[in-house]
């Protein structure tokens, strides 16, 4: 049934747009930022995670770690750096830092490595065919899938059942009012960059696990892509941020399906065009009005 | 003064947001030449009404007309040219743009040189912006800041910036005006300067002006009539001495700066 | 009054202008100035044309803009079809091209209505990308493999269109037309309770931003032989950006400045390219932080001039 096949694909691909796109929509949610650098993280991520595995030969849960706790690093290293400064200033002066910091990650890394490409080992994880359902689902799929939901899992019980989690709603609603609350800002601020980046640093391992092959400038495309899913579901809103990117994932893998494949690209920019026209907020988002 | 057509009549008009009606069931009636106050606690939807007013909310229920027409499909530009011009809680000029500037934009609607003439630079551009420059001189003079011309309108000291967007809305020379909170922030001295200003612009402008204030020596020294808002619906109206009695507004602001 | 005292400078910016390009002339002829120096001088002149037309967008009218290469791809494949498949007369390309871009434009300007800041950005962006995937997908005009086109870009035509694009970007401005562009960025809420169609001046400001944007196409494509999609991506609107961001938001002589200075840069570091986009992208966080009204802020280079005739205050807005 190669739509069933199609929809695992989706699946899989849009688990990893989906542990991306948390990281923008969180990050969005609370400093109201579009942190252009989250795709290069995920590029990073996959990196660290290939020496991971191929110099220091760890299994796939240790490196997985591993990339992610480097990732939460360089995320915290590059908010404090780059847009902490800019907290109060103009909307575009951030986007553009941040396109900025993009710049100086991508390039940075070709100028230390060289731009050529790695290969993830095909064998870190085992790849069988599984039938389910008379379904063919390939184990790599279902565990990319389980990794995410996994993680996904994790963030919600951080974000509702923790006390960062707590602050990290309050910041995100009014971040004076938190501060006279006696929340941290600052810190809560760097531990929303450090969750996001470590997501996706995850995404980056996985995505190396699934598709083999990664080079420094693999995050652009995700990372927009990523971010559309994150407003595809509500800017700011985690649960759309999960159901954007597997929604995004799906859509693009049924027209690659329906032989439309060299637009799978530009698929995610029509759909971005037309949430933004016909519903800005998203699939989860409220109209709000701007007060005057 | 008063003529038997009211110049704004709003009728039964509310807006609601979600669960949250900001404004419901308002009347309100101004005619020709009046000064009349709106005033109520903080919350009580009184900014809101400005924005139904000038059409940067639709309301939801009821209508708001202008010398009988109804300015429900307008959008704010149309309804500046129809004839109702504002000032801003927040004072919003443009202060990038100098204090003549500022003035000039709001000449912009009228003026008869298009894009192409200003591009190419026909006669046409010419006279028209030799007429939008002496206008607003003459304008500016009106108010005192033709000293000024030039400056950043972001370089002015507050009570002239103050002064500037009275200015800008006047400059759109409107039928009706509404000032937000324009004694905002202003001492008693500035404050009655701006007090002569109202009456003296709606003398020499021959307006109507519905005036937000939370100033109370401002508003029962210069309304003629005051609308009472609380909890976006009107709890009263008359002349500022039975405002001043009346127990239902007297209890809208307990707790707050009472009525002196 | 000052309006004619501005037709003098206007006067006097056109003598120096075809000074400038006599000098230039000269040094061609002569040799000085050789084939490198020339297409050097050809590129400056298309990127004055895409900061101007961007500044347009962005500076004077407050619109985040962030996918101007979309135009200029657009400009650039327009005008090869009609010079390379209809064998039309170059010039007929360029105005073609324009038209067709500002079209283009136009289509842009409308979701604009009713998005702002970051959302607008993001959007624009992705309209960048879809015409870029767009061109890669159609076989009519080579797809990845791209376009060859004849080499048809000459120096003087580029000099003229950079005065054109000048002439009318700073006539736009300074004109009833432009406070309203600028009254829309100082605030938009505003603007519109001052009776400024705000719907009616994005769009165009896309427009006129878009034309401009297209014509430099024209003159890019006829200028390298051959044109790819994959030029046309985000980093080259990105560059255009930059241009803008560095010269100062609001400043017409600013966006100049910084494409002349930037297009100078990268013709010099072109054997290293990644080490200019890391010197690039340092360069840009250090503005952004320390320095965010870039070069020029929102003065003009007149600025200077009317300083000399008594004036008195600092900070004056002259808007060139």
């Amino acid at each position: 049934m190669e739509i069933f096949q199609q929809l695992v694909n989706g699946l899989s691909l849009g688990s990893i747009y989906a542990l991306i796109a948390l990281g923008y929509t969180m990050v969005y949610g609370i400093v109201k930022l579009i942190n252009f650098a989250h795709g290069d993280v995920f590029m990073i991520g996959s990196f660290v995670g290939f020496y991971s595995i191929t110099i220091l030969e760890l299994s796939l849960i240790p490196a997985l770690l591993i990339s992610m706790a480097a990732c939460a690093l360089l995320g915290v290293i590059i908010e404090k750096i780059a847009y902490k400064p800019l907290r109060n200033a103009t909307r575009i002066a951030a986007l553009i830092t941040a396109i900025g910091v993009s710049l100086l990650i991508e390039y940075g890394f070709i100028y230390i490595r060289g731009a050529q490409s790695e290969a993830y080992p095909d064998n870190v994880v085992p790849s069988t065919n599984l039938d389910i359902f008379g379904v063919t689902i390939n184990s790599k799929a279902l565990l990319i899938f389980s990794i995410a939901i996994i993680l996904m899992i994790i963030l919600q019980v951080i974000v509702h059942k923790t006390m960062i989690g707590k602050a990290m709603r309050a910041v995100s609603h009014d971040a004076d009012a938190a501060r006279l609350m006696g929340i941290n800002v600052d810190n809560t601020i760097s531990a929303t960059f450090a969750i996001g980046s470590a997501l996706a640093g995850a995404a980056g391992v996985v995505f190396g696990i699934y598709y083999l092959k990664i080079e420094p400038l693999m995050g652009i495309m995700p990372g927009l892509k990523a971010f559309v899913a994150a407003v595809l579901g509500g800017i700011g809103i985690i649960p759309g941020a999960m159901v954007g990117g597997l929604l995004l994932g799906v859509i693009e893998s049924l027209v690659s399906a329906f032989g439309a494949s060299s637009w799978r690209d530009g698929v995610a920019f029509i759909v971005l065009i037309l949430i933004l026209i016909f519903r800005p907020q998203g699939l989860f988002g409220k109209n709000k009005k701007e007060k005057v | 003064m008063t003529t038997n057509k009211p110049l704004l009549k709003v009728d039964s008009v509310g807006i609601q947001f979600g669960g949250l009606k900001a404004v419901s069931n308002v009347d309100l009636e101004l005619y020709p030449g009046e000064l009349v106050g709106l005033i109520g606690p903080n919350g009580a939807g009184k900014t809101t009404f400005f924005n139904l007013l000038t059409g940067v909310y639709v309301p939801t229920e009821g209508t708001i007309s202008l010398d009988g027409k109804n300015l429900r499909k307008f959008p704010p530009y149309k309804i500046n040219q129809l004839g109702i011009s504002r000032t801003f809680q927040n004072i919003r000029l443009f202060g990038d743009l100098s204090v003549i500037d500022n003035v000039k934009v709001a000449y912009h609607s009228l003026a008869k040189h298009g894009i192409f003439s200003s591009i190419f630079r026909l006669p046409g551009y010419f006279i028209g912006e030799k007429q939008m420059d002496e206008k607003a001189i003459e304008f500016l003079k009106i108010f005192n800041l033709d000293q000024q011309k030039d400056e950043l309108a972001k370089n002015l000291p507050y009570g002239q910036q103050r002064r500037l967007e009275i200015a800008r809305a006047l400059a759109a020379n409107p039928k009706l005006l509404l000032l937000d909170e324009p004694a905002a922030g202003m001492n008693p001295q500035e404050t009655h300067e701006l007090m002569n200003l109202i009456s003296f612009i709606r003398d020499k402008f021959q307006l109507t002006v519905l005036l937000i204030e939370h100033d109370m020596q401002l508003v029962m020294g210069v309304c003629e009539r005051i609308y009472v808002l609380d909890h976006g619906q009107l709890i009263a109206n008359g002349q500022p001495e039975a405002i001043r009695n009346n127990p239902k507004v007297i209890e809208a602001y307990l707790g707050e700066e009472v009525l002196s | 009054m000052t309006t004619f005292k501005r037709a003098k400078g206007f006067w006097l910016s056109i003598l120096l202008s075809l000074i400038l390009f006599g000098v230039i002339q000269g040094l061609i002829s002569s040799g000085v100035l050789n084939a490198f120096y020339q297409n050097t001088l050809i590129l400056i002149g298309i990127n004055i044309i895409l900061a101007a037309s961007l500044h347009l967008i962005i500076g004077i009218t407050g619109q985040f803009s962030i996918g101007h290469a979309g135009f200029l791809a657009v400009g650039a494949y327009v005008s090869a079809i009609v010079t390379m498949k209809f064998e039309l007369p170059f010039i007929v390309a360029i105005i073609i091209a324009g038209i067709i871009a500002a079209l283009a434009g136009l289509l842009i300007g409308i979701p604009s209505l009713r998005l702002k800041g970051d959302y607008l950005a993001i959007a624009t962006l992705g309209f960048g990308e879809v015409v870029r995937i767009f061109f890669l997908n159609t076989e009519y005009v080579g797809g990845a493999s791209g376009m060859i086109v004849s080499h048809m870009t000459t120096w003087p035509l580029v000099f003229v269109a950079v005065l054109i694009t000048l002439v009318v970007i700073r006539n736009f401005t300074n004109s009833t037309h432009g406070r309203a562009c600028i009254s829309i960025r100082e605030d938009e809420t505003a603007a519109d309770s001052m009776g400024i169609n705000t719907t009616y001046y994005k769009v165009v400001a896309f427009g006129i931003g878009a034309f401009f944007a297209g014509i430099a196409g024209a003159l890019y494509s006829h200028n390298f032989y051959i044109i790819l999609p994959s030029s046309f991506g985000f980093l080259k609107s990105f560059d255009i950006l930059i241009f803008v961001v560095l010269g100062g938001l609001g400043s017409l002589s600013g966006s100049v400045l910084a494409a002349i200075l930037l297009t100078v840069v990268t013709t010099y570091l072109a054997d290293y390219p990644d080490t200019r986009m890391i010197i690039y992208s340092v360069v840009l966080i250090a503005m952004m932080i320390y320095r965010p009204q870039g070069l020029m802020g929102t003065k003009e280079f007149t600025s200077i001039f009317k300083r000399k005739g008594g004036a008195k205050h600092d900070d004056k807005q002259t808007i060139a």
